[in-house]
């Protein structure tokens, strides 16, 4: 951030008194973040009011009336038998898609860290559904939890009859969570191997010398001296997880019933589908809130489990 | 944990590798085979990992059905634009806020921030309505515009400033020194310098638009001017069903160009995003 302020010695050819370093420095940083500015503010601010100003709104597309209905609408969450389901499935989607990618991302960096020929191309291999379109893997996916689809063709060889994944409520739910995390827990992957390598070599000879087990050695070293890391991605996972509305829409439309309805897609069929504009909007504050709370509350955490900071 | 495993370990690792390896490569694998297979093969029992007979037209179907050669352009110069876009924004921003004083510096930069705490689906309904005031529904330009300068670009401008601040100074200062203007010094000598910064950004940014999907059913109602995650599931039979063959032929068409291109450039892939200012 340092710049050496030269304020006694005007620039070159700057003849002029009042464009001092100073002063000129002041507008190149405004010119240079003017179109993110502008940007953010027409993108994310406005929108951000206008979602709360309509929030407060009955807003009837078909009618074309837009009335000030003051909290009916979140008075309206409050009655919706719909939301408890919503709220609930949210709820498990976010916390078994962490759960699940956050432990087979460090199983793997800790795997893909070992001395061995070749361990590129599994870390290639790995990372490889990253890259591949989401709705593209997202079909595949769902032509291969079909009742007579790849898996329970290959459960059927060996005499296993799979259920009909995407029709039944408990399957349907850990499916759209693994074919989600499959898709990005290469992301994490590599982000956990590269906290891996940056733990220094002698940490470990020096508990090795002491004679301390692999395990404690995972737990008492790598653990503490990765858990920036760990907060990072923690928090980048869970507020992705919030926002996964592709695969929903592609693989279960909610179903069966509404126990894969997340509250994206719930926000999504109320404001697009039903054309409940001010309803959604009351969604989308909603889910503002959650966003911004747990982000929070995660922020906070870093405190007590973070082991130090960079 | 760099010491050397003992053969049998190292036996154990490479087959517990594979093991877990496969739900990451056989979804691909198998798109790639079910397409070129007759529609009565695709179900078949027992699976056919390798195609028995092969069925070409299943191609020629996803160029008849729909203008497929024109979302495949609508996807790629969306995608082609915001990751240009979102790089020249990004790194004069994340430059600004890691390098030049200015007055609110820090004010704005939490400000801007605020972008990476308010995910695009909480912004959808007045985006949508803003965009419809300015006649921009049905076109490509909501899909260029928010992830340029909206909230996806923060989270580069946020790499960005990390890289410039880890970047030595002395070298700009020797050019201010000798008169150059911070545009210049910008243009010449940091941008450069940040090639690696620049490359992450350039891939997470066109995966993101790539896969975007909740925004072009928002705003895309004409065929012409589907992308092709929303083309791919337009590809339905007379009942709403999939018709899984020629979908997954799409998918296909969809997915390799990229993966290849990953699969070639594989390591400044996966070492730009490891290095770059995600280490957080």
């Amino acid at each position: 951030m340092a710049v050496v302020q030269q304020t006694a010695r005007p620039e070159g050819r700057s003849s002029s008194s009042f464009w001092t370093i100073a002063r000129r420095d002041s507008l190149a940083g405004f010119l240079f973040i003017a179109p993110q500015l502008i940007g953010i503010t027409l993108f994310v601010l406005i929108p951000l009011c206008l979602v709360f100003w309509y929030s407060l709104h009955e807003w009837n597309v078909l009618a074309n009336t837009f009335t000030y209905t003051g909290l009916a609408n979140y008075q309206m969450l409050l009655e919706d038998t719909s939301l408890p389901s919503v709220l609930g499935a949210t709820a498990i989607f976010s916390a078994g898609l962490v759960i699940f990618n956050l432990s087979l991302a460090l199983l793997l960096a800790v795997l893909l860290n070992q001395k061995l020929a070749g361990i590129t191309i599994f870390r290639t291999l790995f990372f490889s559904p990253v890259v591949v379109s989401l709705v593209a893997w997202t079909i595949v996916w769902g032509f291969l939890l079909q009742k007579n689809g790849g898996i329970n063709g290959v459960l059927l060889v060996f005499g296993i009859e799979g259920p009909n994944w995407l029709r039944e409520p408990v399957t349907a739910m850990i499916s759209v969570i693994v074919v989600q995390v499959f898709k990005n827990v290469g992301l994490n992957m590599i982000l956990f191997l590269a906290a891996l390598q940056g733990v220094p070599n002698e940490l470990y000879e020096a508990a090795r010398i002491d004679g301390a087990p692999r395990f404690k050695q995972f737990r008492r070293i790598t653990l503490p001296l990765i858990s920036p890391t760990i907060l990072l991605t923690s928090i980048i996972t869970i507020v992705g997880s919030l926002q996964v509305f592709a695969q929903i829409a592609v693989l279960t439309q909610g179903g069966p019933g509404l126990t894969t309805t997340v509250l994206v897609y719930y926000l999504y069929q109320q404001a697009f589908q039903f054309h409940f504009f001010g309803y959604g909007s009351t969604l989308s504050i909603m889910l503002f809130v959650i966003v911004a709370v747990l982000t929070f509350a995660q922020w906070q955490m870093r405190k007590r489990i973070v082991f130090y900071e960079s | 944990m760099k010491a050397e495993l003992s053969p049998r370990r190292q036996v154990f690792l490479y087959g517990l590798l594979c093991v877990l390896l496969i739900p990451f490569v056989f979804p691909t694998w198998w798109m790639v085979t079910s397409s070129v297979k007759p529609i009565s093969d695709i179900f078949a029992f027992p699976p056919q990992l390798v195609p028995e007979s092969y069925d070409w037209t299943t191609y020629s179907k996803v160029f008849e059905l729909q203008p497929f050669v024109k979302q495949y352009w609508n996807s790629a110069y969306v995608a082609a634009l915001v990751t240009v876009g979102t790089m020249i924004v990004s790194s004069m921003a994340g430059y600004a806020f890691a390098r030049i004083k200015f007055p609110f510096a820090n004010a704005i930069f939490v400000v801007v921030l605020l972008g990476l705490l308010i995910p695009s689906e909480v912004t959808i309904v007045p985006l949508f309505q803003m965009f419809l005031k300015a006649g921009m529904v049905n076109t490509h330009w909501p899909l260029i515009l928010v992830p340029i300068f909206g909230a996806p670009s923060v989270f580069a401008t946020f790499v960005m400033r990390q890289f410039f601040i880890a970047l030595p100074v002395e070298l700009e200062e020797a050019a201010r020194v000798d008169g150059l203007g911070r545009f210049k010094i910008f243009r010449k000598i940091a941008l450069p310098l940040a090639r690696p910064a620049l490359a992450s950004v350039a891939i997470f940014t066109f995966l993101h638009s790539w896969n975007l999907y909740l925004e072009p059913i928002v705003f895309l109602s004409s065929a012409d001017k589907f992308t092709l995650p929303q083309a791919l599931t337009q590809y339905t039979d007379a009942y709403g069903g999939p018709m899984w063959n020629i979908q997954l032929a799409a998918a296909t068409l969809t997915a390799l160009p990229v993966l290849i291109v990953f699969i070639i450039a594989q390591k400044q892939f996966v070492e730009g995003l490891a290095h770059t200012g995600l280490k957080g």
